[in-house]
């Protein structure tokens, strides 16, 4: 299609034996270790990318589990202890009336990070079968995961506030469950697979195809 | 003054305005609770320290640093790196370094991601209390606003450069 053609016609800096630093934009020779501006290490591509993307999303997957299984949240009012979940904290909120707070809870903690696997893990399968489908739809995924996941942290914030406010002894008291610590370990683990992927291999597969 | 000077002159004074809001949203009462005449006020610290007591000191260090540590790391980060350059001197040593950090921290640093959660905090108590707001909240707010509107402004390539023309 259009955009194949486009880049077909294209000469990478990797071709044309430079590199530009990820951080600044400067642009060196391909052999150079360091870039000269901010002395951020220059690869040309990342060769452990994918193992530290597989690494990282793995790690997330498993702590998102206990993450949903676990309470979120132990209130006790008046005697009477309850648990909820993140997804009974976001029924909570229906019953509440609050529908669209409800909404950006449910995005934040449920969409998001379960979208972010799927995203992480279709990119990397398509970098690894060099995939020349859709190559620039594929960076503008990889950018909307990296901008959208730190937003998954609202559910970990909303239990640190209530839990450091709502404590009035015998009246009620709310503390942070397990799944807090494993939510939160989730959203960073999929952060960091997120940063550790190399954007450049996307590009690479139409090379290697010609 | 040049654009770039003036530009830089923006974004070097909208830091500082943040870096004073910050100072007030931590020092201030955040938000006070009141139940049938009992009062929990709490302060952004202490909604870092509610992790404190039961699961675990690292998410209560990870909680300040996203809402508190890093924000305020990244905004004296960007003042030493850029400060010179608005008064057109040498940049200062490591001004490379520190922007290049302050750039790095950028996805850690969540304070609006954190009044989001606070907003969704009010809504599940607001039926169980009464919230009165804080002045810290609105420092909060504010810096909230300040921030988004300085890396708006950032062009981080314009920064680089004019990092490299003041070495020149």
């Amino acid at each position: 299609m259009g955009s194949t053609r486009l880049s077909e016609s294209l000469t990478t800096a990797r071709e044309a034996g430079l590199v530009a630093c990820r951080r600044c934009g400067q642009v060196d020779v391909i052999t150079a270790a360091q870039c000269q501006r901010c002395g951020s290490p220059l690869q040309s591509r990342d060769d452990s990318s994918l193992q530290r993307v597989w690494a990282w999303l793995i790690a997330g997957m498993i702590v998102y589990i206990p993450a949903n299984l676990y309470p979120m949240l132990l209130t006790r009012t008046l005697g009477h202890t309850s648990e909820s979940t993140i997804v009974g904290g976001v029924i909570e909120l229906i019953e509440l009336g609050s529908y669209s707070v409800a909404l950006i809870v449910f995005v934040a903690s449920v969409v998001i990070p379960i979208g972010k696997f799927v995203a992480i893990i279709y990119l990397a399968v398509s970098v690894q079968r060099r995939s020349v489908l859709n190559m620039h739809q594929r960076h503008r995924l990889y950018e909307v995961i990296e901008f959208i996941g730190r937003w998954s942290m609202i559910d970990v914030f909303v239990v640190a506030i209530l839990s450091a406010l709502v404590q009035l002894d015998t009246i009620a008291t709310i503390n942070p469950g397990i799944a807090a610590v494993s939510f939160a370990l989730s959203v960073i683990f999929t952060m960091l697979a997120a940063q550790s992927f190399d954007p450049r291999l996307i590009w690479d597969a139409s090379r290697k195809a010609r | 003054m040049s654009a770039r000077s003036s530009a830089l002159a923006r974004v070097l004074s909208l830091a500082l305005t943040a870096v004073v809001l910050m100072v007030a949203a931590i020092s201030f009462p955040f938000l006070d609770l009141d139940v049938q005449g009992r009062h929990n006020a709490t302060s952004v610290i202490g909604a870092v320290l509610a992790f404190h007591n039961s699961w675990g000191l690292p998410l209560a260090i990870a909680v300040a640093g996203f809402i508190v540590i890093l924000p305020l790391a990244r905004l004296v980060a960007l003042i030493y790196a850029i400060g010179p350059l608005v008064r057109g001197v040498q940049p200062r040593r490591f001004a490379r370094e520190a922007f290049a950090l302050a750039e790095r921290l950028r996805p850690w640093s969540m304070a609006e991601i954190f009044m989001v959660g606070v907003t969704v905090a009010l809504i599940k108590v607001a039926g169980l209390a009464t919230v009165t707001i804080g002045p810290a909240f609105w420092a909060f707010a504010a810096l909230v606003v300040i921030t988004v509107l300085k890396d708006q402004l950032i062009c981080r390539y314009s920064i680089w450069e004019a990092l490299d023309s003041a070495k020149a």
